[in-house]
């Protein structure tokens, strides 16, 4: 269940930085590498892009973050993959939750056959799938019990979506910080703006700050506490999660609890300004490394232990 | 299915926006026409249709007032875009420009100085008497001296193709909201024109909105709250839809209150100060202690707060002093006067029914005319002479003779063509151009802006309470 839900969240998440890429890229004047390239980047894949592929542009980008059977982090992929783990964990699952998965498997497996990556607008092809999984997210949890596999479920994507966010702002950041002429013109506010919908936050950020700046937005996308796709956020739920499982209520049993709580209070404690000092950059870099071992030890903690055990 | 073919299309007669004649497009929609030529008629229908739903799933609806059909209309939107070259949009700007800076200094001037009065540049009774002056406002200085800060120009492009003002929005000019919104659409329509042919972004006016309405006060983190009449009123969706996009507050006049002067906003926890109003709510219905005594829109002390430097109104009250159509026709003048420079963007010749040979000229010759109300909008109140009845001739012969003032008439201009959809094939029909002007510490103008477009045969009438439909204007980045 964890995984199922962390390769729905990635590819939802997918979904939508294409959808918002593409509809920036009609309107600004830059080289398509330039507006490409970030996204790729943005994965984490960019290695295995360019061991791929010579060139970038649009179509060969949509091609590997959306179909390319090569990418294992492709929406494809994330699909397939997610559809293999609900296969496996098929009797946890209800009726609903399994027929969505399934309807979006095979929508994608359609959309690779038609080869929809070469349509002049494959925007309909990622506004579908991105609401498709919001459908599943819905009906997870609309029809599931609050049980053992909702919270693992729950964590599952709460990390992916951390993750997500947490590398948005650092590759947009970089784009936006380093190329000091745009800064203030309206391009700059455009690519303000894209990097709030790409984590669906603009709507959210206006109401609360309304104008566009640096500060507020990394401040809201970082340490906002009731933004559901905020970083501080997506911890504060993963931890409750944990807890349910491991029915603690402070404190911690395992070391997965304890990372997890230590990374998520020094988040509710930090200030923005400070994060900027310190360098925007290293901070979300020393983020994402701990993210990943809160991972391997949740791993540790409840996967590798259960096999051990079965296997004794 | 047979593609779509311009070789029969009509520009006999008008000045088309696409067609310098039948064969001979302009340059500025050479692109746009061989991608359209590719299309087949089916496929065009599906792209049209494909826009309609997404008006709808955008609730994009306005409400229509004396008809009892239903209430929520869409602004139905051709999916054809009409294009402006960059040449052409950079004089517009121009002349929009030099228009907004005479008129904010005449408002100014009437409320204060009245030197334009005093050296008789525009008859005194004349702006004395219009519906939109309001004596309240004497003596007033709002911040940075500028009155109208967001205006929208009804501009027209005659046989010739010259671009002449028709009317000036000073007040609370609508349809931005359709601007942003038909362009997000036509993204989804044409995404490969876009790329190819440089149309200048538009996107980013609600931010350049409450930039501008942010520097109207010393206040930081300034609370800025737009007034709508609330959700009956036509333009709603507008209201809530700027207020949504610059995180504004969306409020009605019964959520404010004053006191000691101020402004507050009642939330659940307790009241909130508001600095900068953007009210979409005509002057009359503003503040009942001052204006209408019957109103229950607006809010009591609202314009005692305003007057003594706690809130700003955006625009201010008594801004439309200089958008009646009878004080329009002494602009030319009043540009000269303030600012020493020559019209850039010329009037319609028009006739003042107040002044006697005008008046006299006007009866003769009215079923030639269009005849308007001088305090009217959105088409209500207003006679086309050449396509009425001689019943309405009648009756509003004698309206103008009982009511001069309330007069001005215009020749008929025949407004140039865009080629549009109809049931069956592609025709032109008339539009009009209204761009938006921002106007704070600076101006700024958003290249583009909402074209209006009579979607009947024939018809010269392009309000969207009129059978009128909207088109996205796509500004070219050309040289």
């Amino acid at each position: 269940m964890y995984w199922m839900n962390r390769y729905i969240e990635r590819a939802e998440n997918y979904a939508r930085f294409m959808d918002v890429n593409f509809n920036l890229a009609l309107e600004s004047p830059s080289e398509t590498i330039e507006q490409w390239k970030p996204l790729v980047v943005i994965t984490g894949d960019w290695p295995l892009y360019e061991s791929l592929y010579q060139k970038v542009n649009k179509k060969q980008v949509i091609y590997f973050l959306g179909f390319d059977p090569k990418n294992p982090n492709s929406i494809y992929n994330c699909i397939t993959n997610a559809r293999e783990n609900a296969r496996a964990i098929r009797p946890e699952l209800t009726k609903e939750v399994w027929e969505q998965i399934n309807s979006i498997y095979f929508f994608v497996c359609k959309g690779l056959e038609k080869k929809r990556w070469k349509s002049d607008d494959p925007r309909s092809f990622f506004k579908k799938i991105r609401e498709d999984c919001q459908l599943l997210y819905g009906i997870f949890d609309a029809t599931i019990s609050r049980n053992e596999g909702w919270h693992f479920g729950k964590i599952g994507q709460l990390l992916e979506r951390a993750d997500k966010t947490s590398r948005v702002i650092d590759v947009k950041y970089h784009i936006l910080l380093t190329n000091t002429e745009a800064v203030g013109t309206p391009l700059d506010v455009m690519q303000w703006a894209a990097l709030l919908k790409s984590v669906s936050a603009y709507d959210m950020y206006r109401k609360k700050y309304g104008k566009l700046t640096a500060l507020n937005i990394s401040e809201f996308l970082i340490l906002d506490k009731t933004f559901p796709r905020s970083m501080l956020c997506c911890l504060i739920h993963a931890e409750q999660s944990l807890y349910a499982i491991t029915g603690n209520s402070g404190g911690f049993s395992t070391s997965a609890e304890k990372q997890l709580g230590k990374l998520k209070s020094e988040l509710e404690f930090a200030e923005i300004t400070d994060i900027f000092n310190s360098g925007l950059h290293e901070y979300i870099d020393g983020f994402q490394q701990r993210l990943n071992a809160i991972s391997t030890h949740f791993y540790n903690s409840f996967f590798t232990t259960q096999i051990e055990q079965i296997q004794q | 299915m047979s593609k779509i073919d311009f070789s029969k299309y009509e520009t006999k007669g008008y000045y088309d926006e696409m067609f310098a004649a039948t064969h001979e497009v302009r340059p500025s929609y050479e692109l746009f026409k061989k991608r359209l030529e590719k299309l087949s008629r089916n496929k065009l229908e599906f792209l049209q249709h494909a826009t309609d739903r997404a008006q709808l799933s955008l609730g994009m609806t306005f409400n229509v007032y004396n008809d009892n059909k239903g209430v929520e209309r869409i602004l139905h939107l051709d999916i054809i875009p009409r294009i402006v070259s960059g040449p052409d949009w950079d004089f517009l700007a121009k002349g929009l420009e030099q228009r907004i800076v005479a008129l904010n200094m005449f408002i100014d001037d009437i409320y204060n100085d009245q030197k334009a009065l005093k050296d008789k540049i525009i008859p005194r009774d004349l702006v004395l008497s219009s519906a939109g002056y309001l004596k309240e406002c004497i003596g007033l200085k709002p911040p940075e001296n500028v009155w109208s800060h967001i205006s929208g120009t009804d501009l027209i492009r005659d046989g010739e193709g010259n671009f002449h003002v028709l009317e000036d929005n000073l007040r609370c000019p609508s349809g931005v909201s359709y601007m942003l919104e038909n362009r997000e659409i036509l993204k989804r329509t044409f995404p490969e024109l876009f790329e190819k042919l440089h149309v200048r972004p538009v996107h980013d006016y609600s931010h350049y909105l409450r930039d501008m309405l942010e520097s109207l006060t010393q206040e930081s983190p300034a609370t800025i709250a737009v007034l709508t009449p609330g959700t009956y009123n036509s333009a709603y969706f507008e209201h809530a839809y700027l207020a949504q996009q610059m995180g504004a507050e969306l409020v009605e006049g019964r959520d404010l209150v004053v006191k000691n002067s101020f402004v507050y906003m009642i939330t659940t926890n307790g009241l909130q100060k508001v600095d900068v109003i953007y009210r979409r709510v005509d002057d009359d219905f503003l503040d009942p202690l001052v204006f209408n005594k019957d109103s229950l829109l607006g809010t009591p002390g609202l314009f005692e707060a305003y007057l003594k430097g706690n809130v700003v109104l955006v625009n201010a009250p008594g801004a439309g002093v200089a958008d009646d159509k009878a004080v329009y026709a002494y602009i030319p003048r009043l540009i000269k006067y303030y600012m020493g420079e020559e019209v850039l963007l010329p009037n319609i010749k028009t006739y003042i029914c107040a002044e006697e040979q005008d008046l006299k000229y006007v009866i003769e010759n009215i079923g030639k005319l269009v005849v308007k109300q001088t305090d009217g909008s959105g088409g209500y109140g207003m006679l086309i002479g050449p396509h009425a009845s001689k019943k309405e001739i009648e009756e509003f012969t004698i309206k103008v003779k009982n009511n001069p003032r309330n007069y001005i008439a215009q020749p008929m201009i025949n407004l140039s063509r865009v080629p549009t959809m109809t049931e069956d094939t592609i025709e032109g029909r008339h539009v009009d151009l209204r761009p938006y002007v921002l106007y704070g510490k600076n101006i700024k103008i958003i290249p583009g802006a909402l074209t209006r477009v009579a979607l009947t045969k024939g018809s010269l009438v392009v309000n969207s309470s009129q059978g009128g439909g909207s088109k996205d204007t796509w500004v070219l980045d050309n040289k």
